[in-house]
């Protein structure tokens, strides 16, 4: 009989078990009735249903820097200028017109007569605004730094000292003129700045960002092509075209299903059974078959995107005299076309300068400017290393962040290094388990041995593949390379008013770095996509995000 | 069962000179305790010979893996990446390029240290706990069991990234010191349980109410009868730690590169499944065998211990 | 029993305190989330700072912790890095995971016991070896493998379902992933019980049971089985908190947003309200089962009993 009451004590405590679970069972059933009005997965409802990672950070424009928030963001504002699909040019969009006189203070006249999905009109306030919000220090936007050229920009975020409070809520430069004009005062001289205003943190915002926070992060408004119908943090987002979009990239389907994956294999099987439309990622695993596998519907395009490894310039074991020589014998010891053809299969092009192809011959790119620098030559590279010295030690490792897929080509990028030195133990990769470890290192400057770094473009100027990154205390300088030469050049090509006189400068500034080669160029990342037989027109933009307004949406 | 008073637990040690087989079955009978039993009884066992064969071959090649590859398993040319086996190379090559024979068969030190050290301490400090726990009851009991909660739910990531980390590269060693940090619980649990059934045996009362010690009680009475289900985990656990050393060091935090292991290779491998099984094919193998040579070694073990099949 | 039982379910208090604690310490032990949060660029030393302010990355451990506990006792577990509040993040992901964990723990423990029942009854048969067989193979072939081989197959090449699991996680679209996240802990459960089965039907009492002409279905469910079981459910209980917390792998195959994942998603971003949310959760599903098992001692073997 023992056995009996035992019995009865262990449903008791199963019970009580059962109990403690019990709440988040009943609201599942919620849940579910949530997920099913945002599925809308028939076939003939002309909605495109595109893979989606999860936004890293709220969906705020000043506040987006990763892709997949800017992806929304894309398809739900419409800024001052929107960068062309095709050739990345900026265009008028939201403006009128952008004039200046002296290339610092500049006049902006907004079209009439636009409205944000929720029916409130688009004036220029909407932008002063926006652009105040971001830039105050107080609202911890992550690219309030985009705002640092306007005049009085130091008074709403002061940087020099981590406890500084801001002595003033607006930025003295921007003035609003009437319900459709501002303007814009510089701190100096900037020629193409008006370009630049087709990134994302220059949207303009609504009444309700700032009257009813909450709302607007639980369902955001904007006066871009497309409008959010439904969205379910970390599972999906629904978006329609909007009624009030008068410009002129209108929707050409019937809506987007955007779908949060936890993994890029899974959206590809998903993709290949007909329950998923759009992939702008394919797995590298699956790349050999990946035409196979679609019936050709895969693009392979190149991107704003280019991939190097920094040496820490702040370490006297790599930056002392010589070493110049060991720098450029590393790079010259890396095999990148095969490298990009056995490991990238195609889906990365050996880098042949420091910017992108997306920028075209007239923005700066250029396949001839890093020349022998960047020239398969193992003999050659042996012979520079020894010469400068050897390695620092007699060895040497990449560190990477394991949380996403590095290790393959850093291995094969040491492995080539290894094979030109005849030591197959002279690099080695070094991984660090998260990219915030990674970046603490980095940030704190306790990186001893080279690192791997990438930069992804703002807006496709030649710019901004220089300055952040070499200038003296530039914004992503990593190895803390600095070079007097190289900063003044940058400062007289953003003076220049001319583009090719200014690209020229660039150029002139490119040379110089890779002759001290702080950051080896590895390759140019292109953009991808795969699709489903059920939609056509797929293209990508220059920052390799689909183009939603002109996927169409078969029979 | 043979009752011994005299012959204690230390006899483990096969008694070499009177266990020879030209002494008469009736004296030997005299001498023998429970685990004297069991060496005689695994010496009978084919299958005893055939695995710790396996398991000496897997050693031998872990000290001198020179002896049966001679190409470095670091010498990589990209140019041969995922090439299929061929005359000169008979297991292909992996994705950077290099010989995947040469891998494998370097690839069984690390491995091999890893799996025997992390099972060995796991089963060492997982019994001892578990089976003071079971033993004793009470707070002793509720103490070590609410410590192997909290270590249960300790994420391997987490735990991963924090412990190791702390230490700059993982070594073997340090491997292993961070499986069997998380790995015991679950033994704990599994001895535990079996001691609760076991002292609530007969014999066990029996000895108990002759006035047998709790020390005397536990090594030979208890223990001999709650080790199968010790063993039969353990072997499973010993090709579970080597694969999860892989996973250890594709999150950054395991073997230092340029390691070799085969977990380090069969997780690079499982990504081109579909491009080029058979890198797959050999680590896991390799694998296979030697979690097939413990498991019948255990099996053939835990056997020699069971009086009943006597 | 009963005030053993309540006597269990107290020390949950400081299992709870020690876990929370616990992990707080190690999530804190990773590191500045904020610099990461700028992707590849360096932290603005300004916003940075106004961030670490608000996270209260700058007050001692031990205050951010009775910050943190504070808000729970107001039914506030925090923020995910991504803003979302961790107490929605537990209630969608804990209801599919235990879905997945209910399909998953019954196939180890229906599959794994009748496998392991039948190889210990005829050991050195067909059935005994094809157990040995399934072992080696779940052990050396990585979950990721079985996974991607099965959608593949099943879910792109033949279509027999979708290779993704949907809204809301119905059942029947669990089973593979199920099947999946079971394959190692199957191995275990077979081989312990086929080991404890081959032990017991030499017991005693078994002969007796056959001596009385009792039937052999009643045999062996009644005698042989429930005595062998032990070892077994003590396996199971320790594994339903396994299955739960390390169906990482699994989860990510088949796109089901469930603990492994978020757990994965809190270290990776450094957020110590969500990992340490969702580990108190486990930890107690741990506690819960260890205690139901050792409750089932006592109804597998009479001779065991609590005070």
């Amino acid at each position: 009989m023992r056995g009996a009451k035992s019995a009865k004590w262990v449903v008791g405590a199963a019970v009580i078990a059962l109990a403690a679970t019990a709440c988040s069972s009943s609201d599942d059933s919620g849940d579910k009735d949530k997920g099913s009005s945002t599925k809308a997965s028939s076939s003939s409802d002309g909605i495109v249903r595109a893979w989606w990672g999860d936004p890293q950070n709220p969906l705020e424009p000043a506040n987006t820097n990763e892709v997949q928030g800017g992806k929304v963001l894309d398809m739900i504002f419409m800024n001052l200028k929107e960068y062309d699909p095709k050739t990345g040019k900026a265009m008028l969009e939201a403006a009128d017109s952008i004039t200046t006189t002296d290339q610092q203070n500049f006049t902006i006249k907004v079209k009439p007569d636009l409205k944000f999905s929720d029916g409130t009109p688009v004036t220029a306030k909407s932008f002063v605004d926006a652009w105040n919000y971001g830039a105050l220090v107080t609202n911890k936007q992550l690219n309030a730094y985009f705002f640092a050229d306007i005049d009085g920009y130091d008074a709403v975020h002061p940087s020099d000292d981590e406890n500084a409070k801001p002595t003033a809520q607006t930025m003295s430069g921007l003035k609003v003129v009437d319900d459709h004009t501002f303007t814009v005062k510089l701190k100096q001289k900037f020629s193409t700045w008006p370009d630049r205003l087709g990134y994302k943190a220059f949207a303009p915002l609504p009444t309700e960002f700032f009257t009813n926070h909450a709302a607007y992060l639980a369902k955001p408004i904007g006066d871009g092509p497309y409008m959010v119908e439904s969205y379910t943090k970390g599972t999906s987002m629904k978006l329609v075209p909007n009624p009030n979009y008068t410009g002129p990239s209108k929707p050409k389907n019937k809506g987007v299903l955007l779908k949060v994956y936890t993994s890029d294999e899974t959206a590809y099987a998903d993709l290949q059974s007909g329950n998923l439309d759009v992939l702008d990622t394919i797995p590298p695993a699956d790349l050999p078959h990946v035409k196979d596998d679609l019936d050709g519907r895969y693009l392979n395009q190149p991107a704003g995107i280019i991939q190097t490894f920094s040496f820490p310039m702040y370490e006297k074991a790599w930056s002392k005299p010589g070493m110049e020589k060991v720098r450029l014998g590393i790079s010259m010891a890396i095999d990148r076309k095969t490298i990009t053809d056995k490991i990238f299969q195609g889906t990365r092009t050996p880098a042949t300068d420091l910017t992108s192809p997306v920028l075209g011959a007239a923005g700066g790119f250029s396949t001839t400017l890093a020349g022998d620098a960047v020239t398969y030559d193992p003999i050659k590279a042996k012979q520079l290393i020894q010469e400068g010295g050897g390695l620092p030690g007699g060895h040497m490792t990449i560190g990477y962040n394991a949380d996403s897929p590095h290790k393959d080509w850093v291995d094969a990028v040491c492995n080539s290094i290894n094979n030109a030195l005849g030591d197959n133990k002279a690099c080695v990769g070094a991984p660090t388990g998260t990219f915030a470890d990674f970046r603490n290192q980095i940030t704190k400057q306790q990186m001893k041995q080279p690192f791997r770094s990438g930069w992804q473009m703002d807006y496709p100027l030649i710019d901004d593949f220089i300055t952040p990154l070499y200038a003296t205390g530039g914004s992503s300088n990593d190895s803390k390379y600095s070079n007097p030469q190289v900063d003044s050049l940058i400062n007289q090509a953003n003076a220049e008013g001319d583009t090719a006189k200014s690209v020229a400068l660039y150029q002139q500034a490119e040379k110089l770095i890779l002759n001290d080669m702080p950051i080896v160029p590895l390759w140019y990342q292109n953009g991808e996509a795969g699709w489903s037989a059920r939609v056509s027109n797929v293209t990508e933009n220059a920052f390799s995000v689909p183009v939603f307004t002109d996927i169409t949406v078969n029979g | 069962m043979p009752e011994n008073t005299d012959a204690a637990i230390l006899d483990g040690v096969p008694p070499t000179t009177q266990d020879g087989t030209a002494l008469p079955q009736d004296t030997r009978d005299k001498a023998r305790s429970l685990w004297t039993d069991a060496w005689y009884d695994l010496r009978r066992n084919p299958v005893f010979y055939i695995s710790s064969l396996v398991i000496l071959f897997l050693v031998f090649i872990s000290i001198w893996p020179g002896a049966i590859a001679h190409t470095d398993p670091l010498q990589c040319d990209l140019i041969n990446s995922q090439n299929g086996p061929s005359g000169g190379h008979w297991f292909g090559f992996d994705q950077q390029g290099c010989d995947v024979y040469s891998r494998t068969v370097h690839g069984a030190r690390n491995s091999v240290e890893v799996g025997l050290l992390s099972t060995v301490g796991v089963a060492l400090l997982g019994s001892v706990l578990g089976g003071l726990a079971g033993y004793f009851g009470g707070w002793l009991d509720a103490i070590l069991s609410r410590v192997s909660d909290i270590f249960f739910g300790i994420p391997i990531l987490l735990g991963g990234v924090v412990f190791l980390s702390a230490f700059k590269g993982g070594s073997v060693s340090i491997v292993s010191t961070f499986i069997i940090l998380l790995g015991w619980p679950q033994l704990a649990r599994i001895a535990r349980g079996a001691v609760i059934t076991a002292k609530e045996q007969d014999y066990v009362l029996a000895a108990k109410a002759l006035g047998a010690g709790h020390g005397r009680l536990l090594l030979r009475h208890i223990a001999p009868n709650a080790l199968a289900p010790v063993i039969v985990w353990s072997t499973i656990a010993l090709g579970t730690f080597i694969s999860l050393e892989a996973t250890l060091s594709f999150l950054g935090v395991g073997l230092k590169p340029p390691a070799v292991s085969w977990g380090i290779d069969i997780s690079s491998a499982s990504e081109q499944i579909r491009n080029a099984p058979h890198m797959l094919l050999f680590p896991a193998g390799a694998l296979s065998i030697t979690v097939l040579a413990f498991i019948l070694l255990g099996d053939a073990v835990r056997d020699a211990l069971d009086p009943k099949l006597r | 029993m009963g005030r053993y039982v309540i006597r269990r379910l107290l020390q949950m208090v400081p299992v709870f305190i020690g876990t929370t604690l616990l992990i707080f310490v190690m999530v804190y032990g990773l590191g500045d989330p904020v610099a990461a949060m700028f992707g590849d660029r360096t932290p603005d030393p300004a916003t940075a700072a106004q961030i670490r302010h608000d996270l209260h990355l700058n007050d001692p451990l031990i205050q951010q912790y009775w910050i943190y506990m504070s808000g729970i006792f107001h039914g506030d577990f925090g923020k995910a890095s991504t803003g979302q509040p961790v107490s929605e993040l537990l209630k969608s992901a804990y209801p599919v995971t235990l879905k997945l964990t209910i399909v998953a723990f019954v196939i180890e423990a229906v599959i794994g016991v009748a496998l392991g029942l039948f190889a210990g009854m005829r050991r050195g048969r067909f059935l005994d070896t094809g157990v040995l067989a399934i072992t080696l193979l779940v052990v050396s072939i990585p979950t990721f493998v079985t996974g991607y081989v099965l959608q593949y197959l099943v879910g792109v090449k033949w279509g027999i379902v979708k290779p993704s699991v949907g809204d809301g996680a119905p059942f029947n679209q669990l089973i593979m992933p199920g099947l999946v996240l079971a394959g190692v802990s199957l191995a275990y459960v077979a081989r312990l019980t086929r080991t404890s089965v081959a032990e017991n039907s030499r017991a005693d009492y078994l002969r007796t049971a056959v001596a009385k002409g009792l039937p052999r279905r009643r045999v062996i469910t009644n005698h042989m089985l429930r005595n062998s079981l032990i070892p077994v459910v003590t396996f199971l209980g320790t594994d339903i908190g396994n299955l739960m917390a390390g169906a990482l792998v699994t989860e990510r195959i088949f796109n089901i947003h469930g603990v492994g994942y978020q757990v994965y998603q809190g270290i990776v971003h450094n957020n110590p309200p969500t990992v340490v949310g969702f580990v108190t959760v486990l930890v107690i599903v741990f506690l819960v089962a260890n205690l139901l098992v050792d409750l089932l001692y006592a109804v597998l073997d009479p001779r065991i009993r609590y005070a």
